[in-house]
C-alpha cells in the first residue's frame, strides 16, 4: 500500500517537472526568433522570481502542516519599504537593515505562530489579520514611493552579475554576450537546498509531514504539535524576509502597493508543485518548478507580445485546475485502493 | 449578574457589542471636536437625498453585506471559505459594461442591447462561477479554498479580456441609479435590504436553513440521513455566486464603469471577515445570517469611522487588524477557558469569604 502512495506523489511531481521542460521547449521552438532558446532568458525567469522561491519555500513547509499564510504579500512590502526609508531617510547601513529585518520576520512569525498553535485561531484568519497589519504599516512608515539609490553595498548587491562561462551568444555587434545571474539567485537556491535537506532529514522537517498527515497520531506519538507549528509559522516569516530582501534588490524600492497578490503566486506555485493544501503532502522541489512554471507562463506571454498581460493569470489559473483535479482524482483513487 | 452572564454567551453579544463600541467612538470623537454629541446619528434630507454618517455606512457597507450572505452559506455548509467573490464581482463588471457598451467601446452613452440584458448576462456568469467552485468542492472534493483559488485568478483576468484591458464607461442614467439613489434613499441600501430579506425569509420558511447546518455539522451522517449532501454544497456556492453578482452590480453602477483592476478587490476579505465577526465558526456547521450582516456593517463602520477620524485609506488596515486580532482572541476556545477559570476562582473566593 505504501508502494502506491509513493507512486502518486512522485507522479505528480514529475508531471510537474516534465510539464515545465515541454512548456519551455515550445518556447524555445515557437519564438526562437525572438531568443527565447537562450540561457539568459531562464537566468531572467530565475532573476525575476527569486523572491518568490524563498516565500513558496516557506508557505510549502506551513501548508505541510495544513495551514496557509497569506500575509507573505504585504510582509515584502513592509520590508522593501523598512529597507527603502531606512537607508534614504533613517541613515542606516543596509546590512543592519537586513539584519533588523530578518529579525522583524522572526517576531512577525512568532506572533502569527502563538495565536495559530496555542490560541487556536485558524489560520486563514490570523494571517489575514498579519496580511491588513502589514500592508497598512507599509503606509504608516511612508505613503509616498522611496527608491534607494545612496547604499554603495545595496546597490553593488543589486548590480553584480555573475556571469556564466558557458552558453552565450554573439549579438548584432559581434561582442559575445555571457549569460549572468545576480546573487538574489544564489539566495534563493541556497533556500531551496537547505529547505530540502531539512525536510527529508531534520527532527523538524519529519514532523511537519507527520503532523500534516494526521495531528492526533502526530501528538499520540509524542511530537510537541504546538511548537512545531509555531516553528513553521516563524521559518515562513523568516523566509519571506529573506525573500523580501531579494525582491527589493530586484526592484530597489519600497511602495505601498508592492507585492499585492504574492501570496496566492506562491500558493498557487506550491499547488502545481504538488503540495496538498490539507497538508502532508508535498516538496520543495515541486514547489521551485510551480514557480518557474508561473515564470515562464510570463515570460511567454511578454514575448508574444501582442496578448493581453491577463492572459497569463488565465493560463496560470488552467493549470491550476488541471493539478487539482488530478490530485483529486489521485485522492479518489487512492481511497478506493483501501 | 446573571442575566449578564446569559447576554454575554448570546452569539448575536459580540458582534452588536463591537457596533456599539464603534458607535462610542463615534460619538467621543464628535463629543471632543466640540460638535453635536449625537452628530453622528442625525440623518438629514440635503439636495433632496438622505444625508449622514450612517446612511454612508449603511450605503457603502451595501457590498459587503450582500456578500455576506452568500459567504455564511458557504462557510456553514463547506467548512471552507470562497476566495473568489471579489475576481467574480469584477468579471460581472466586466461582462455587464462590455455589453451594455459593446466589445471595444470605451466610452458610451447609449446602451448597445437592454439594460436587463446586461445584468442578467452578468449575474448569468457569475452564477456559473459559483457553480464551477461548488462543482469542484462538492463532487471532487476539494478544499474549497484551494478550488476558489483558481478563479480568484482568473476572474479578474477573464473580465480584463473582455474590456479588452480598458475601463469601460456606460454613461447612461438608467444605469446609474443603481449605484446612486432612487427618490431620496440610496439604491445599495435598498438592493441589500431585499437581499437580506429574501435570504432571511427563504431560510426561515424553508428547512433550507437547516439542511445547510447538517450538512456543514457532519456531510456523513447528512447523507445517511436522506440529504443530497453534495447537491447542497452546490447550491450554497451557486448562491455565493450570484451574491457577489448583485455586490458585483452595485459597485459598478456606482462608479458606472467596469474597473475591472479595482472591483471588489479584498473584498473576500472583509465577506470572511464579516462572517468570523458575527461569531460564525469557520469550521462550518451551525450559522447565523443577522451576525454576519451585522459584522459587515461593522467593518464599514471602522473603516468610516478611521476616515473621519483622519487616518487615509492606506493606513487604516492596520487598525483593522488589531481589532481582527482582538476579537478572534477573545472568541477562541483558550481564552474562554481562562476566562472561567478566573470566574469560577472568584466565585469559589466569594463562596469561602460567604461561609
Amino acid at each position: 500500500m505504501k508502494k502506491t502512495k509513493m507512486n502518486s506523489n512522485s507522479l505528480l511531481l514529475l508531471i510537474t517537472i516534465v510539464l515545465f521542460f515541454a512548456m519551455y521547449a515550445a518556447g524555445c521552438v515557437v519564438y526562437a526568433d525572438k531568443g527565447f532558446s537562450r540561457l539568459q532568458t531562464f537566468m531572467n525567469i530565475l532573476i525575476n522570481n527569486a523572491g518568490l522561491i524563498c516565500v513558496t519555500c516557506g508557505m510549502t513547509c506551513v501548508m505541510l502542516t495544513g495551514g496557509i499564510d497569506i500575509s507573505v504579500g504585504s510582509l515584502i512590502a513592509m520590508d522593501c519599504m523598512i529597507m527603502a526609508v531606512g537607508i534614504e531617510r533613517w541613515g542606516w547601513k543596509s546590512p543592519v537593515l537586513m539584519l533588523f529585518i530578518l529579525v522583524i520576520g522572526i517576531v512577525f512569525g512568532l506572533v502569527q505562530g502563538i495565536c495559530i498553535a496555542y490560541l487556536d485561531i485558524q489560520p486563514f484568519i490570523v494571517t489575514m489579520a498579519g496580511m491588513f497589519f502589514a500592508r497598512g504599516m507599509t503606509a504608516v512608515i511612508c505613503k509616498e514611493q522611496v527608491s534607494i539609490v545612496s547604499d554603495k553595498i545595496f546597490s553593488f548587491l543589486s548590480s553584480y552579475k555573475i556571469s556564466i562561462p558557458f552558453g552565450g551568444y554573439v549579438n548584432k555587434k559581434g561582442i559575445l554576450q555571457l549569460p549572468y545571474m545576480r546573487i538574489t539567485v544564489i539566495v534563493a537556491l541556497i533556500v531551496v537546498a537547505l529547505i530540502f535537506l531539512m525536510l527529508r532529514y531534520t527532527k523538524f522537517g519529519r514532523s511537519l509531514y507527520a503532523i500534516g498527515g494526521n495531528q492526533q497520531s502526530a501528538t499520540l506519538m509524542g511530537l510537541d504539535v504546538k511548537k512545531t507549528k509555531l516553528k513553521a509559522y516563524v521559518l515562513s516569516s523568516f523566509l519571506t524576509s529573506i525573500g523580501g530582501i531579494c525582491y527589493c534588490l530586484n526592484t530597489m524600492a519600497g511602495t505601498t502597493q508592492q507585492a499585492t497578490g504574492l501570496e496566492m503566486d506562491a500558493i498557487s506555485s506550491a499547488v502545481i508543485g504538488g503540495t496538498l493544501l490539507t497538508g502532508g503532502v508535498g516538496n520543495v522541489i515541486g514547489s521551485l518548478f510551480g514557480v518557474l512554471i508561473n515564470g515562464t507562463i510570463s515570460t511567454l506571454v511578454k514575448t508574444n507580445g501582442k496578448l493581453i498581460s491577463s492572459w497569463a493569470n488565465i493560463i496560470t489559473a488552467i493549470l491550476l485546475c488541471f493539478f487539482i483535479v488530478l490530485q483529486s482524482i489521485f485522492a479518489m483513487i487512492k481511497k478506493r485502493n483501501k | 449578574m446573571n442575566s449578564l452572564k446569559k447576554l454575554t454567551k448570546k452569539q448575536l453579544f459580540l458582534p452588536i457589542f463591537s457596533m456599539i463600541l464603534v458607535m462610542l467612538i463615534n460619538v467621543i470623537y464628535d463629543i471632543a471636536c466640540g460638535q453635536a454629541p449625537l452628530s453622528f446619528f442625525t440623518i438629514t434630507i440635503k439636495n433632496g437625498v438622505l444625508y449622514g454618517r450612517l446612511i454612508d455606512i449603511l450605503n457603502r457597507g451595501s457590498e459587503a453585506a450582500i456578500l455576506s450572505i452568500g459567504m455564511t452559506l458557504v462557510v456553514s455548509s463547506s467548512a471552507g471559505t470562497d476566495i473568489s467573490v471579489g475576481s467574480v464581482m469584477s468579471l460581472y463588471g466586466g461582462m455587464c459594461c462590455m455589453l451594455l457598451a459593446g466589445y471595444g467601446n470605451v466610452n458610451v452613452s447609449e446602451y448597445a442591447v437592454p439594460l436587463i440584458v446586461g445584468i442578467g448576462a452578468g449575474l448569468l456568469v457569475t452564477c456559473v462561477c459559483g457553480l464551477f467552485n461548488g462543482f469542484l468542492v462538492a463532487y471532487l472534493n476539494i478544499q474549497p479554498m484551494v478550488a476558489t483559488l483558481i478563479l480568484w485568478s482568473a476572474g479578474r483576468a477573464i473580465g480584463l479580456l473582455l474590456c479588452n484591458s480598458q475601463i469601460v464607461y456606460v454613461r447612461v442614467p438608467s444605469f446609474q441609479h443603481i449605484g446612486s439613489y432612487i427618490g431620496f434613499m440610496p439604491t445599495p441600501i435598498i438592493v441589500a435590504a431585499i437581499c437580506i430579506v429574501v435570504a432571511t425569509l427563504v431560510l426561515r420558511m424553508t428547512a433550507l436553513g437547516t439542511y445547510i447546518q447538517s450538512v456543514g455539522i457532519n456531510k456523513k451522517a447528512s447523507r445517511i440521513a436522506g440529504f443530497n449532501s453534495a447537491k447542497i454544497i452546490l447550491m450554497c456556492y451557486v448562491i455565493c455566486g450570484l451574491c457577489a453578482g448583485l455586490a458585483g452590480m452595485v459597485a459598478t453602477s456606482r462608479i458606472y464603469s467596469a474597473d475591472t483592476n479595482n472591483i471588489g478587490l479584498n473584498m473576500e476579505l472583509d465577506a470572511i471577515l464579516a462572517v468570523a465577526l458575527g461569531g460564525n465558526s469557520l469550521g462550518g456547521g451551525k450559522f447565523n445570517l443577522a451576525g454576519s450582516i451585522i459584522g459587515a456593517y461593522t467593518i464599514q463602520a471602522i473603516d468610516t469611522t478611521l476616515l473621519a477620524l483622519g487616518v487615509s485609506t492606506a493606513q487604516s488596515p492596520v487598525f483593522k487588524a488589531i481589532v481582527v486580532i482582538l476579537i478572534v482572541v477573545i472568541q477562541s476556545q483558550p481564552a474562554k477557558d481562562f476566562f472561567k477559570k478566573l470566574t469560577s476562582k472568584k466565585n469559589a473566593v466569594k463562596e469561602a469569604a460567604q461561609a
